[in-house]
C-alpha cells in the first residue's frame, strides 16, 4: 500500500508537469543529436548488404519503428491496467497520448516493411503470421483511438479503450514469436538472440543509434502530448470555475 | 564500399525507388507528430495563460 501511495504522489499531475518541463529539452535535444548521427551512419557511414545491396538501409527505420510500435502498445496496456485497477491519475492521459503515436509507428513499420519486401521478397505484402499480427496491432491502436472518442461520457470511452488495450496485449507475444511458430517470409530475430546479435557491428551500431533516437523521440512526443492534455484539462477547469 | 558520391548516394545502388520512399514516409509521420504535438502544447499554454492573466489563482504555480 505504501508503494502504491508513493506512486500516486509521484503521479500527481502538477508534479508530472514540472517533471515534463525538465525532461522535454533533454528528450528533444537528445533525439535531434542521435537522429543526426544515426541518419548519417544509416545512409552514408554503413556498408550496403552483400545480398540486399542498399535496400538494407530501410532496416534502420523499419526495425526502430517496429520496436516503438510494440513498446508503445506494452505501455498502452500498462496504462490501461493502471487506469482500470489502480485508478492511476495519469494513466488515462498516458493512454490517450500514446495511442496515436504508436499507431503512427505501426504504420511506418508496415509501410517501410512493404517497401523493403518488394526488392527482397518480390512482394509488398504477404498474409503471413508476422505481417498479419502487425496489421492487427495497427487496428488495435485505431480501435483504442476510436473508443476513446466514441462516447459523450469521456470516462466511459477511456474505460472501454483501457479494456481493448489490456486485451490486445496478447498480440505482442504473437508478433514476437510469429517468425518462430509459423512459416514466414520474414526473417527471424537477429538482434535479441540468446547467442548474441547476428548482424555485423558495422550495421548493428547504426541500428542501435537509430533505436535510441526513435526511443527519445517517442517519449518526447508522448510527454509533450500528455503535458498539452493536462494543461487543456486545467484550462477547462479554470473556464468552468469562472 | 560506401555510397558517398552525390549521384551514387541518391541512386542507392539502383534501389532508390524503395529506399527514399521508405525514409520519406518515416520522416513525414515523425515530423507531423512532432509539429502537431508541439503546436497543441503551445495552444494549451497560451489558452491557460489568458485565463491565469485575468485570475492569478489559476496559475500553474498555484
Amino acid at each position: 500500500m505504501a508503494t502504491a501511495f508513493n506512486l500516486h504522489r509521484f503521479a500527481n499531475p502538477g508534479r508530472f508537469l514540472r517533471l515534463a518541463s525538465a525532461l522535454l529539452p533533454w528528450l528533444t535535444g537528445g533525439a535531434a543529436v542521435l537522429f543526426a548521427i544515426g541518419l548519417y551512419l544509416a545512409l552514408v557511414g554503413s556498408p550496403p548488404d552483400y545480398q540486399q545491396g542498399d535496400t538494407v538501409r530501410i532496416m534502420y527505420i523499419h526495425v526502430p519503428s517496429a520496436w516503438m510500435a510494440m513498446m508503445g502498445y506494452a505501455l498502452l496496456g500498462a496504462a490501461g491496467a493502471s487506469a482500470l485497477i489502480w485508478r492511476h491519475p495519469l494513466a488515462d492521459v498516458a493512454g490517450e497520448a500514446i495511442a496515436p503515436v504508436g499507431a503512427g509507428f505501426t504504420f511506418v513499420a508496415l509501410a517501410t516493411g512493404a517497401l523493403w519486401g518488394k526488392p527482397t521478397w518480390g512482394t509488398y505484402w504477404v498474409w503471413d503470421a508476422r505481417l498479419t499480427s502487425f496489421l492487427v496491432l495497427f487496428f488495435l491502436y485505431v480501435g483504442h483511438i476510436a473508443l476513446t472518442h466514441a462516447f459523450d461520457d469521456r470516462q466511459r470511452g477511456r474505460r472501454s479503450a483501457a479494456i481493448i488495450a489490456i486485451v490486445g496485449l496478447i498480440n505482442l507475444p504473437i508478433i514476437k514469436y510469429s517468425v518462430d511458430w509459423w512459416n514466414t517470409l520474414h526473417q527471424s530475430e537477429s538482434i535479441l538472440r540468446m547467442d548474441g546479435p547476428s548482424i555485423h557491428p558495422a550495421m548493428l551500431w547504426p541500428l542501435f543509434v537509430m533505436i535510441a533516437a526513435f526511443t527519445l523521440y517517442f517519449f518526447a512526443v508522448v510527454v509533450t502530448r500528455m503535458k498539452a492534455m493536462l494543461l487543456e484539462a486545467r484550462h477547462r477547469a479554470a473556464a468552468f470555475a469562472r | 564500399m560506401m555510397t558517398t558520391s552525390g549521384f551514387g548516394f541518391l541512386h542507392m545502388g539502383g534501389d532508390a525507388a524503395f529506399v527514399w520512399p521508405a525514409y520519406g514516409v518515416a520522416a513525414l509521420i515523425l515530423i507531423a507528430f512532432a509539429v502537431l504535438s508541439w503546436r497543441r502544447l503551445r495552444a494549451a499554454e497560451r489558452a491557460l495563460e489568458r485565463v491565469t492573466e485575468s485570475d492569478p489563482a489559476m496559475s500553474d504555480d498555484a
